[in-house]
């Protein structure tokens, strides 16, 4: 299991306007095509220096493909990452704060309670 | 040697911006009430009559990645530009760019280096809001030089509460030990409990308000020991997930002083957080 790159999905999604719908709209095409094209980049170098070892599990996969906010939460992905996209993603369905709410309660209801899961990477 | 004329400390509320500009249906019945008491705040700092800010804050993923995660970050650079993308998003927060004040900035990398903090820098950093919400609250003509001081509070490893006060303290001496006649401000922003992405986000209050009350008294008079004796990074998770944001108040507690009651204190109850504001004068409240 990788809450790296859990969180690096989440980091290069959000960031940037485009994938942000893309993963709204179709979230197994871009997971797919994530973990293809950009598990291994190197943010900040040109592609020759892609690392080579980076790679979701089964479950990883599936998480993100289904949206599922809290089993990412389980997983370990940094929970402001995940919060800031689904937001970006889903507010916009809502009335003001309905999402946030929503978001929080469908955790309390899957019995996520204190200790919370380590998010150190 | 430069002066030390205030120390302001306070959260940093994202939605502040958007509260202060809203009109009619979209504006939110706190609105006036978070104007006012910021305006009395901003007021606090202005009246000091400052040249220089240093703004201790901490950057949300903006720019600090995992792949390169510094502990802390001093900005040395002439110009910073500001707010991302995913701020406008969310917060509705401007595009900003604030001028740098290299000199102090070289000046506090190569002091704090040699007290033995190890402190990383940029030379090209785009501030976020940990940085412009209290720009845009204190000063929003954004006039002044800045120097960002960026903490890491947000991915753990974190470094313990003792070292954020620590390089408070140090802060406050390599600010005063800085060869120049500018007025120096040192604003620092952080949380008090604080829920992001958990079960127990954006709830009527802040997800605990005893630990908030026990915080503001401790800010509030100084109380750098008693905090120390109750708070650690593993107890900062039980009053919410995002409460490790605290620890930057710790620092400004440090930059403050031992015992130090700051000179105005004022709170917010709003859904969500409380907001908490506090300055101090290490010379004297000004005429």
């Amino acid at each position: 299991m990788s809450k790296y790159l859990l969180d690096k999905f989440l980091f290069t999604v959000d960031r940037d306007p485009d994938l942000v719908e893309r993963y709204r709209e179709d979230p197994a095409g871009t997971v797919e095509w994530w973990e293809r094209e950009m598990a291994n980049k190197l943010l900040n170098c040109i592609d020759a220096e892609r690392s080579t070892w980076l790679a979701f599990t089964d479950e990883e996969r599936r998480a993100l493909r289904e949206h599922d906010h809290v089993t990412l939460f389980r997983m370990g992905a940094h929970p402001f990452l995940t919060l800031t996209l689904f937001i970006a993603m889903f507010e916009r369905d809502h009335g003001p704060l309905e999402y946030q709410q929503a978001y929080g309660r469908a955790m309390a209801e899957a019995g996520i309670a204190l200790p919370y899961p380590d998010i150190a990477t | 040697m430069a002066e030390l004329v205030a120390v302001v400390a306070s959260t940093h509320h994202p939605f502040f911006y958007k509260a202060k500009t809203s009109t009619g249906a979209d504006r939110p019945p706190f609105a006036d009430e978070w104007v006012a008491k910021q305006a009395a705040f901003a007021e606090t700092l202005n009246r000091t009559e400052p040249d220089v800010l240093v703004m201790v804050g901490s950057d949300h993923f903006h720019q600090l990645w995992l792949d390169n995660m510094p502990q802390f970050l001093v900005g040395k650079a002439p110009f910073f530009d500001a707010n991302w993308y995913n701020e406008e998003r969310e917060f509705g927060l401007p595009r900003m760019t604030l001028r740098g004040e290299e000199d102090l900035a070289a000046h506090l990398l190569r002091d704090g280096l040699d007290r033995d903090f190890d402190l990383a820098f940029s030379n090209e950093l785009r501030i976020d809001h940990s940085i412009t919400c209290p720009i845009i609250a204190l000063r929003p003509e954004a006039d002044l030089p800045i120097v960002p001081v960026y903490t890491n509070i947000f991915a753990p490893p974190l470094p313990q509460p003792k070292r954020f006060v620590q390089l408070g303290r140090a802060l406050r001496e390599m600010v005063e030990s800085w060869e120049s006649d500018k007025r120096v401000a040192i604003i620092g922003t952080g949380h008090l409990s604080l829920e992001l992405g958990g079960p127990r986000q954006f709830g009527e209050h802040g997800p605990d308000p005893e630990f908030d009350r026990k915080a503001v008294e401790w800010i509030a008079s100084g109380d750098i020991e008693g905090c120390l004796r109750e708070v650690s990074l593993e107890s900062l998770h039980a009053p919410g997930n995002a409460t490790h944001g605290f620890m930057d108040f710790m620092l400004m507690m440090g930059v403050a002083g031992e015992g130090q009651k700051a000179a105005h204190v004022d709170t917010l109850d709003l859904f969500h957080t409380m907001e908490a504001y506090f300055t101090w004068y290490p010379n004297g409240a000004p005429a």
